[in-house]
């Protein structure tokens, strides 16, 4: 067992876990934070991607014992149903999702380059959503949704 | 998973102790190939010890090299100002690994360490002439690089960082798998104040190696036309579900045409 304290969504968390507990079941079953999703095995689909002190990362592809004393936003973590985050309201504007599994990931994915990117033209954002994988939506409306965030998260 | 136990040590000194201490211990850097194979119970490792709190980041200009700590991520590589100035080839190089965020916890110690046959960086530590740095001592990248998967380190050694000469011109080209974007083929090519050097990953069947007739081609005539008049054979390379020897020989003349003419 080991025992870790974590900022999560501006809540301090502290636990004693097996040394093995992957972080996306941390956040998962320990936490009760279930918008983060698993939709792989191979580290390439992206449906648990969360933010570690600011910048996007695999929750299931990292034990909960390296992001011990770090800062973790999930898609909890961003706004909710009365006061969606920007990128939220802009795939809900273009039609972003179908079944919305992959949305948490793409949208924690898509914040991440928005907020660190100089040129988020189509080309980049395209490259920049490579790690994450919908199975619905044929990718276009994702891209024209973080198309439209670019702006009001400029705001 | 298998049960493990977790270590964060503060030095190269301590990490190196519990390595050694422990019966099957692995060293953790950004978890990114490791992990997965932990998940997959590929690897079964007792104990895992964090470099994370060991101080082995940081890209330092040495003059006629540049220096990268190995648990700089690839990240922090593609966005290096000092890197894309140096050593653009480097930057893309790293810019190009999987996805962002792979890149946001992949390290260069880690890859070079897997020395994994359709890895990026070890290409460019074996064309530029780079030099491993390790716990114990420093190594040069033929030295280095033993094999598939194999490379010259010591159970206990830990790479602490690495030194690549800068170029007069380099590129890098691959042809990346469409699922994981890993080097199909990829072809590092640079022009350095000795002579021309090229390094192919993600084809040879003992992983990363130099290709002397490319070389000698190029250094008579260094234009992509030179690059048709080499004979690529199919012998030693990996034939896999991803593509057959005979298309890894075609695909290295298509990117090596490629990385000549963006040198
Ligand atoms: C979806 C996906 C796509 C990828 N695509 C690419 C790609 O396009 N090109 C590419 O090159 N790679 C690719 N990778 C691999 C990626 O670059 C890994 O980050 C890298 O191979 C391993 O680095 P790491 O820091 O994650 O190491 P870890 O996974 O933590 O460790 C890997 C191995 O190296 C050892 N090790 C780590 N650090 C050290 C050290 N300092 N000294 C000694 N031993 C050490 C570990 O014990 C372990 O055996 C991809 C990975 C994924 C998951
Ligand atoms: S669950 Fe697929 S990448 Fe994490
Ligand atoms: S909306 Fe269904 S997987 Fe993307």
């Amino acid at each position: 067992m080991i025992s870790i304290t974590m900022t999560i969504n501006g809540q301090s968390v502290r636990a004693d876990i097996p040394d093995n507990t992957l972080l996306v079941d941390f956040i998962r079953e320990h936490q009760g934070l279930t918008g983060t999703h698993v939709g792989c095995d191979t580290s390439q689909c992206g449906a648990c991607v969360i933010h570690i002190d600011g910048r996007s990362v695999k929750s299931c592809t990292m034990l909960a014992a390296q992001a011990n004393g770090r800062a973790l936003t999930t898609i909890e973590g961003i706004g909710d149903a009365q006061n969606l985050h920007p990128m939220q309201q802009a795939f809900h504007d273009n039609h972003g999702l179908q079944c919305g599994f992959c949305t948490p990931g793409m949208i924690m994915s898509a914040i991440d380059f928005v907020d660190n990117s100089d040129n988020p033209d189509e080309a980049a954002i395209r490259d920049a959503l490579e790690g994450n994988i919908c199975r619905c939506t044929g990718y276009h409306n994702i891209v024209k949704a973080v198309q439209a965030a670019v702006p009001k998260m400029d705001q | 998973m298998y049960e493990t136990r977790y270590t964060r040590p503060s030095s190269t000194g301590e990490a190196a102790e519990i390595i050694s201490a422990a019966d099957e211990g692995k060293l953790l850097a950004g978890g990114m190939t490791l992990i997965p194979t932990m998940k997959q119970r590929l690897a079964a490792p007792d104990c895992l010890v964090d470099l994370a709190g060991c101080g082995l980041g940081g890209i330092t200009d040495e003059g006629s090299s540049i220096r990268i700590g190995a648990m700089t991520t690839h990240a922090e590589v593609e966005l290096s100002g000092m890197v894309q100035s140096a050593i653009p080839a480097v930057a893309s190089l790293a810019g190009g690994i999987g996805d962002r965020q792979v890149r946001n916890c992949g390290t260069i110690g880690g890859s070079l360490a897997n020395n994994d046959p359709s890895a990026c960086y070890p290409a460019a530590v074996l064309a530029l002439g780079g030099t491993v740095h390790t716990s114990t001592r420093s190594l040069t990248a033929p030295e280095f690089f033993s094999g598939m998967f194999e490379t010259a380190l010591k159970d206990d050694e830990i790479i602490v960082a690495v030194s690549l000469p800068k170029p007069v011109r380099a590129a890098y080209v691959k042809f990346p798998n469409p699922a994981s974007r890993y080097a199909m083929v990829g072809v590092f090519v640079a022009v350095m104040d000795g002579g021309i050097t090229v390094a192919i990953t993600g084809a040879g069947q003992d992983g990363v190696y130099r290709h002397d007739d490319l070389e000698a081609a190029l250094t008579a005539d260094f234009s992509p036309e030179a690059v048709d008049r080499v004979t690529f054979s199919a012998d030693g390379l990996l034939s896999d579900i991803h593509a057959s020897a005979d298309y890894r020989a075609s695909l290295i003349r298509a990117m090596a045409k490629r990385a000549v003419a963006a040198c």
